[in-house]
């Protein structure tokens, strides 16, 4: 049969599935890297990004517009950063409880708001297609790049020269290094951490617009299937680095290619072991990277689960 | 996630009910108190029908199919439907359905996830012997499980032997796709009968196969199309709870589409070639029916194309007049009864013979129901 790739198909598969699917992931743990840098922890990200998807993709079906839509969702998740960051700025208040609050309360809100918008359907994202090039459908396919996919890139890098050289990053990295130093300095911390929150909300908002409004493309109830929590638990994997986020969304993108990438090419036997490969290389990778004599390294001081 | 639960153990919740009784009577009179009278006086007044769905109402697939039952049931004279959505398929289900029997006071329920039978129905129907359980898809079997429970089920494995004839006279490449959730017999049947209609029209064709390992899990299966659409399949069907994602990354690469659970052209108007839907609400109707008469349901119920269980969608614009004449001519074949999918001689892919020459299993057969291999032709393995 022409245009047959054999075994080749994989690791194309593979590149293609980290392109298509990182997206979400990378704009969720940059976001909760941003928050996290300045001390917070918000664990409510799934329920945010699930709250993006709704809200970008009944914006996108009510105005015929898709990047409208990605504004929306940006700005709800925006809101429900600042509501946890608002309700954390109060004493005694554990943001992880309050996180997993926000979780089940944002996943509820977009079930309850997002019934009317499952069976319409909405104008996708539009895709730049990189692979003009070749003769072959498949790489074509794969390389079918969607911009926001460019902006999450460029937003890693911009995050990771802001954190690293400017001001703001600065003041930002000082209230998650220590309260206490940033109150001498002048700094109002919970302010900056309630900022930090709703930008960190934002991001993931756009994470959930991609999803509705690209790949997988709708909207239903099952459509983050706890990416958000994965993306989460990512930036403790990236060691808090926007440009590691980078990777490491890729390197779960591309992972989860590689089960159906596999079967397709005819090595079906023990494809539930496939699946779990993202999963036993994050772990891996924890373990080799860990030790017991000291914290985890670029780990913000201002993070503690006991708070 | 289910929209809410209520309490499981029945000490607690009589005494809150009574209690409910008490401030309702005194506060706002007998109109509150009506809707916390324990359930045997509240059945009197009619049929309270249950209905469970593992995901959303309106998902373009399976629970859709289901909910448009449901509301076929709403629409009859004396009855009253209670319905919840999302529900896990695990002590959830129990909860849910403790609560639509003590709260609501169904007494024929539908749990319709294949999961919510064995161990949910089997621990709750012995503690509830007047309520009805009604479970789809899962196996009845006399004597073994309690007689208030029983299973329904219906011959949709012809609905993707048809969605496979309309295949095989579309398809260039011969090569054709099957996106699958779980390697449950079920599953199996559908994709060996896609492509033993497909083979019906060219026995050339092969069939590529992509279990996903859950039901509804909308990244991978889009990764899962996007890979067979890669390895040259031209012909892309599924068996997930929603087919949406499915239908929609399939149609997107160019690639046509064979529908299940419910209509989904509208999804992909040009390339949808034809679907394998249920007709939950004939079933429906005539199980509330029955027991609205007084009539016992038989536990163990079964019906294809010929009962109205399940229908196919009309032709799309894609499939050719050769192949329009061979679908209708299949079905109504299948329709008059006789007709067999697994007929010998046929060997599995690993190269076992699964039926001799001569042999035939009818849609009847029980042995269809414990399929556990994949024919020779379909590429990919059941675990």
């Amino acid at each position: 049969m022409e245009n047959d790739l054999g075994l080749w198909a994989v690791p194309l598969a593979v590149v293609g599935g980290a392109i298509r699917v990182s997206t979400p992931i990378l704009f969720v743990s940059l976001g909760e890297t941003l928050t996290e840098r300045s001390g917070r922890i918000n664990l409510g990200l799934e329920g945010t990004l699930v709250l993006g998807a709704m809200t970008g993709y009944a914006t996108a079906v009510l105005t015929g517009s898709p990047w409208a839509g990605v504004a929306v969702a940006a700005l709800a998740g925006a809101l429900f950063g600042l509501l946890h960051g608002l309700i954390c700025s109060m004493g005694r208040v554990n943001d992880i409880a309050v996180g997993i609050a926000m979780m089940l309360l944002g996943t509820g809100l977009a079930f309850y708001f997002g019934k009317p918008y499952i069976q319409p359907a909405a104008p996708d994202l539009p895709a730049i297609p990189l692979g003009g090039w070749s003769s072959l459908p498949q790489v074509r396919s794969a390389l079918n790049v969607n911009a926001l996919f460019l902006i999450g890139i460029a937003a890693a890098l911009a995050l990771a020269w802001a954190l690293r050289s400017t001001r703001p990053g600065l003041i930002l990295r000082v209230v998650g290094d220590s309260t206490d130093a940033a109150r001498a300095m002048g700094l109002n911390p919970a302010l900056i951490r309630t900022g930090a929150t709703a930008l960190g909300g934002a991001f993931a908002g756009i994470g959930g617009a991609y999803l509705s409004l690209y790949y997988p493309g709708s909207w239903n109830e099952g459509i983050s299937s706890g990416q958000g929590l994965m993306a989460v638990a990512l930036v403790i994997f990236a060691r808090w680095s926007p440009i590691n986020c980078l990777w490491a969304a890729l390197l779960f993108g591309g992972a989860g290619a590689l089960g159906p990438a596999l079967q397709s090419v005819g090595v079906t036997q023990g494809y539930y072991l496939f699946y779990a490969a993202p999963y036993v290389l994050t772990l891996g990778v924890l373990i080799a990277t860990s030790s017991p004599s000291r914290a985890l390294a670029g780990a913000p001081g201002e993070l503690s689960i006991t708070k | 996630m289910p929209l809410f639960q209520t309490g499981s153990t029945p000490g607690p919740r009589c005494t809150l009910s009574r209690r409910d009784l008490l401030r309702g009577t005194a506060a706002l009179g007998g109109a509150a108190a009506l809707s916390a009278l324990p359930r045997p006086l509240r059945a009197q007044g009619g049929l309270t029908v249950g209905f469970l769905y593992v995901g959303p109402r309106d998902d373009f697939g399976y629970n859709q199919s289901h909910a448009i039952g449901a509301a076929a049931v709403k629409a009859m004279e004396g009855v009253t439907v209670v319905e919840e959505e999302n529900v896990p398929e695990t002590n959830d289900v129990q909860q849910s359905m403790e609560s639509m029997i003590n709260l609501d006071g169904a007494t024929l329920l539908f749990p319709t996830s294949f999961g919510y039978f064995d161990p949910h129905i089997l621990t709750l129907a012995p503690r509830y012997p007047d309520v009805r359980f009604e479970h789809c898809g899962g196996l009845w079997t006399e004597g073994k499980h309690p007689a208030n429970a029983g299973s329904y089920f219906g011959y949709i494995g012809m609905g993707q032997f048809l969605n496979g004839v309309a295949a095989g006279h579309v398809t260039k490449s011969r090569k054709i796709g099957f996106v699958a959730a779980k390697p449950i017999p079920q599953v199996l049947l559908n994709i060996n009968s896609f492509l033993l209609g497909a083979r019906s029209v060219d026995p050339a064709i092969t069939c590529q196969v992509i279990f996903t390992g859950e039901w509804s899990l909308a990244v991978k299966e889009a990764e899962a199309t996007h890979a067979l659409v890669d390895a040259g399949c031209d012909v892309i069907t599924c068996h997930v709870d929603g087919p949406k994602v499915v239908v929609e990354v399939a149609a997107g690469r160019g690639a046509f589409v064979g529908g299940y659970h419910a209509d989904q052209s509208s999804l992909a108007p040009r390339q949808y070639l034809t679907g394998a839907e249920w007709n939950w609400a004939k079933v429906y109707t005539d199980m509330v029916t029955a027991t609205l008469n007084g009539q016992p349901i038989p536990n163990f119920v079964r019906g294809g194309l010929a009962e109205g269980f399940i229908k196919m969608s009309p032709l799309g614009p894609a499939v050719p007049d050769a192949g329009r004449a061979q679908f209708e001519a299949v079905k109504a074949d299948i329709e008059k009864g006789g007709f067999s999918v697994i007929k010998g001689p046929l060997k599995d892919n690993q190269g076992n013979l699964v039926a001799t020459e001569g042999q035939a299993f009818l849609e009847t057969d029980p042995v269809l129901e414990g399929m556990g291999y994949l024919v020779e032709g379909v590429i990919g393995a059941t675990s």
